[in-house]
């Protein structure tokens, strides 16, 4: 009888539930962690924001809020406005993360949510310009992980979806006397969404198995890492698999399956919280 | 220093050397990527290129041979003129090659870009891409031509992606034949 603990040799006390097609906290491989969402003003999110959404995927915790404000468009682009979205991956969501300047894995997540935002064209800059070349609202998204549990673009995504589904932008127009603007915050329409992108990750073991929502320790002992945005016409907005082991085209294939039935089960889920929240 | 067109990256790779203490891994080769754009100092963009030549390059190097050490590798791009991240994945390969470093394979980066009425083009020229509908970028390793690295710019079907995997697996094999030609003059020489 070997003994096989997990904190001394963790691949192969995983390997022996991987065997068995299951893992340490009682999953299937294909199996997702129960996904919460908080939308809105209630519940522990932010009241000074304009919009904040806090996601729980398992263990890992993200919040995003949304604030907007007004700024001049920039000289090469007057009819857009700006979608600043920034993932903060602070010390007290893992100890693997220092305090400081943000680290490499905060700013290939931010740019995989800016990638995300404009490949799905999710938010159209045009519609955020208010008066061509002289005022444009800059959305700023603020991604911050609370507790770090492994699968960070999946929870990111979603929650980044659900705050900006709430945002009321309120009305502004240009005074032409004093050409000052002048916001009118009794009168809010709600941000144009047109596409809904969900984040699938799979981690990849031993270069050939493929499991579904990794945790951090599963992430840790992984050989590589995929991740599939799809939208809600099943098209492709991003394919991001950074290194790790090959896979043949059949096994992304094999992904982007599974990642766009979880985009149905995600998309239900937000409707839902958006429907209890939304005042009749 | 790999340039197809006029896109051109300059690779150096240093190691396997001493790595810093707080740097080095007990079991392997700590690989750590620098990328420097042609102007301006390098932000996340670039952070975020770097995160995926590290892990695309640590997949194939053998760092269990070389404990302790470090191996760093700094791309400078010299000009950029379309398909710069297919090109910094080629110079990553090539500076591997020339040190020397024990790879499991050798991988080679395509371009594919997807037109707005559907054609697909390989190694797209600036213009190119900024008309097209959407840009995949993919890693292919000369073993089996797996898939080493995918990144995506744009939204595409799924179909039109595979189309897109299946055009870049063929080319691979043209950059492979240009790395063994490569070689093989590098060293007739002496």
């Amino acid at each position: 009888l070997s003994i096989c603990s997990r904190t001394v040799e963790p691949l192969e006390y995983y390997r022996r539930f991987l065997k068995e097609n299951c893992r340490p906290d009682g999953r299937e491989l294909g199996e997702f962690r129960t996904t919460t969402v908080n939308i809105g003003k209630c519940l522990c999110s932010i009241t000074t924001a304009d919009s904040s959404a806090l996601v729980k995927l398992g263990n890992t915790t993200v919040i995003c809020g949304v604030k907007a404000e007004l700024a001049a468009p920039a000289a090469d682009s007057a009819n857009k406005g700006y979608i600043v979205p920034n993932v903060e991956l602070l010390s007290l969501c893992a100890e693997r993360f220092r305090s400081g300047p943000p680290g490499e894995e905060a700013q290939a997540a931010s740019q995989f949510i800016a990638d995300v935002i404009e490949n799905s064209q999710m938010i159209v800059k045009e519609d955020l310009c208010i008066a061509n070349g002289k005022l444009a609202w800059v959305l700023y998204c603020d991604i911050i992980c609370l507790d770090y549990d492994g699968n960070l673009l999946d929870a990111s995504v979603f929650a980044l979806l659900a705050a900006l589904k709430n945002v009321q932008l309120p009305s502004v127009s240009i005074n032409e006397e004093t050409g000052l603007s002048e916001v009118n915050l009794k009168q809010k329409n709600p941000l144009i969404i047109r596409k809904h992108p969900v984040a699938t990750s799979f981690a990849v073991f031993d270069d050939t198995l493929l499991i579904v929502d990794p945790t951090a320790e599963e992430e840790d002992l992984a050989t590589g890492t995929v991740t599939i945005v799809t939208d809600e016409e099943g098209r492709l907005c991003s394919v991001h698999k950074p290194g790790g082991s090959p896979l043949t085209g059949a096994k992304l294939q094999d992904c982007i399956t599974r990642a766009i039935t979880r985009h149905k089960e995600v998309k239900k889920l937000i409707d839902k919280v958006i429907k209890s929240i939304t005042p009749k | 220093s790999v340039s197809p067109g006029d896109t051109s990256v300059l690779a150096g790779l240093y190691g396997p050397a001493e790595a810093k203490l707080s740097k080095e891994l007990p079991d392997r080769a700590a690989l750590e990527v620098l990328l420097r754009p042609k102007v301006g100092l390098p932000g996340v963009m670039e952070r975020s290129r770097e995160q995926l030549l590290r892990q695309t390059c640590e997949a194939v190097v053998l760092g269990v041979l070389h404990p302790r050490t470090a191996i760093t590798l700094v791309l400078q791009v010299l000009s950029d003129a379309g398909s710069l991240l297919s090109c910094c994945l080629n110079a990553a390969c090539m500076a591997l090659l020339d040190a020397g470093l024990p790879l499991a394979a050798l991988f080679c980066g395509v371009t594919c870009a997807l037109q707005p009425d559907g054609t697909i083009l390989l190694d797209p020229t600036a213009r190119q891409e900024q008309e097209a509908r959407a840009i995949l970028t993919f890693a292919i390793a000369s073993s089996e031509r797996k898939v080493l690295m995918a990144n995506t710019k744009g939204s595409c079907s799924v179909e039109e992606m595979q189309q897109c995997l299946a055009a870049a697996q063929r080319a691979a094999d043209t950059v492979f034949q240009f790395y063994r030609s490569s070689v093989c003059r590098r060293y007739s020489k002496c």
